[in-house]
């Protein structure tokens, strides 16, 4: 089987596995417990807290332990939003973040607030100008993606931090398809939040964090205990916290090599493409972007049946068509880069990571061609 | 949503598919596809599925009150094609009566089923070839009328 799905989950690293598995067995206390077990795990904790802390370049006080990438964008949205509800109710955001930002967005505007939804130009790049132009006294929050997840395009956090900056307004940056993908350091982003999640980078599903950096006004969205320090209440999942330690350490360590050689692997592929398919795009392509992901458009075929036709050769690849989620419009970010309805329908990604040989790209690129073709002599647009 | 049940249809084994081995082999192998010529024409049928997007012509040509020749094209997801590859297997060779009472379900059931969130797909074929029907009789009409 071919995997071409990485931004959707990444298989386990066998050495992530082992420290998981190490601690299950002999670190299951509670980290709260006033006894030896509960020590035990609580240093446990503090040690995989202080290796993330270290990895991405920040406090170890500064991590917020949670369960998915989700929960660390509702936390860092309603947790800033109702913290300074007093202040302002305007939240800035883009139109192609992920679900868990736009629709946690949807949720606060029914509570009240006012959100703004910049647009992107055709490459897919959240467009400056109007994001600066939009920003008034009462913005309390700026929410956008590092990269995003169906083309990979990188957007300009960097300047986008620098205008949070002048006008004291929180930043969050949504950097679940970026962190173990491109070696950075936390303070480089300039970001009071950032989301991070563990099976992005062959850890864990069921571990994620959001970074609060110190000073950044924040509520809890889930209370209790005083676990996390009071941001975010539950008995800790440690096998989890372990995982996304060992995890995002190794994949730190070497993501500058790994990405140069996905970047190679993922442009041969897109010239090969370009060359034996008519007519396809490759979306984002003048765009920076994330080293694996490519994403492509077929006019005239159904995403989903390509995603069939290479699923029975045995490669996994996948899209956000409609047909398949019931969604009324397919890929809400194709469409803002203003790919018409029938070609979003028809566009895939393909997602590369530390599986990906060249051997698998050669079959992809034959099993893609020849799906495509059929596909094409079946078509009635 | 309908859950599939592995029978021997559907055994559960190579790629965990959620369609039958059936539909898969419509998908692979779509029968009749194709466009029929403007002489060989007696009914023509244009549908879309605005809720998917999904789009489908069908051509027939009929002889003794009987459907002779199909053709279809199909834009769309594997379940609009395979059922349509479906739809004109059902028809080719009935008579305009017995095409007419064709349903969506024997359609699924040909098929050996189909996933629940999928169904809506096999009314796009019935609904294309209701449209040939009804064109062709149109066409028989405009000819009665002319003088």
């Amino acid at each position: 089987m071919i995997y071409l799905d990485h931004n959707a989950t990444t298989p386990l690293h066998p050495q992530v596995l082992e420290a998981m598995v190490t601690c299950l067995q002999e670190h299951w206390g509670n980290p709260s417990s006033p006894h030896s077990l509960g020590n035990q795990a609580r240093m446990v904790m503090q040690e995989a807290r202080a290796r993330i802390a270290e990895s991405v370049g920040c406090e170890p006080s500064e991590v917020v332990f949670c369960s998915s990438g989700t929960e660390a964008d509702n936390l860092a949205l309603r947790g800033v939003a109702r913290a300074l509800r007093a202040r302002g109710n305007h939240i800035v955001t883009t139109a192609i973040e992920h679900h868990a930002v736009l629709h946690t967005c949807d949720a606060l505007q029914e509570e009240g607030f006012r959100v703004t939804r910049v647009p992107v130009d055709p490459q897919g790049v959240v467009d400056l100008k109007a994001l600066n132009q939009s920003l008034t006294d009462q913005t309390i929050l700026i929410s956008v993606m590092h990269a995003n997840n169906e083309t990979g395009v990188l957007q300009p956090v960097e300047e986008i931090a620098e205008m949070a900056a002048r006008r004291e307004i929180p930043f969050h940056v949504d950097a679940v398809q970026t962190v173990g993908k491109l070696p950075f350091r936390l303070p480089d982003l300039r970001a009071g939040l950032v989301s991070l999640s563990a099976h992005k980078f062959y850890g864990p599903r069921g571990a994620a964090a959001l970074i609060v950096r110190e000073g950044t006004p924040l509520r809890p969205i889930l209370t209790g205990g005083s676990h996390e320090h009071g941001q975010r209440a539950g008995t800790e999942n440690l096998a989890g916290l372990v995982g996304l330690a060992k995890a995002l350490e190794l994949a730190v360590q070497d993501a500058s090599e790994e990405g140069r050689r996905l970047t190679a692997l993922r442009d041969d592929l897109e010239a090969r493409l370009l060359s034996s398919i008519p007519e396809i795009r490759i979306n984002g392509a003048q765009a920076r972007r994330v080293p694996n992901t490519s994403n492509v458009t077929f006019p005239g075929v159904d995403g989903e049946s390509i995603i069939l036709g290479l699923d029975l050769a045995g490669i996994c690849v996948s899209t956000g068509s409609a047909c398949s989620t019931g969604e009324p419009e397919p890929s809400h970010v194709l469409r803002e880069m203003g790919v018409s309805r029938r070609d979003a329908q028809g566009s895939i990604r393909l997602s590369l990571g530390r599986g990906t040989r060249q051997e698998d790209l050669d079959l992809t690129v034959k099993a893609l061609t020849d799906t495509v073709a059929r596909l094409r002599r079946i078509t009635s647009v | 949503m309908e859950r599939e049940t592995r029978t021997e249809e559907n055994p559960g084994h190579g790629p965990t598919l959620p369609y039958t081995k059936t539909l898969l082999e419509h998908f692979v192998n779509p029968r009749n596809v194709g466009e029929l010529s403007e002489e060989e024409t007696d009914g023509f049928g244009l549908v879309g599925d605005p809720s998917c997007g999904d789009q489908m012509k069908l051509w027939i040509s009929v002889s003794d009150e009987r459907i002779e020749k199909i053709a279809f094209k199909s834009f769309g997801c594997p379940g609009a094609i395979a059922t349509s590859s479906a739809l004109t297997t059902l028809a080719e060779g009935r008579t305009l009566e017995e095409a007419r009472r064709i349903t969506d379900d024997d359609v699924i059931e040909l098929l050996g089923g189909i996933p629940g969130h999928k169904r809506h797909c096999s009314l796009l074929g019935v609904r294309a070839l209701q449209a040939a029907l009804e064109d062709r009789e149109q066409r028989l009409q405009q000819k009665a009328t002319q003088p």
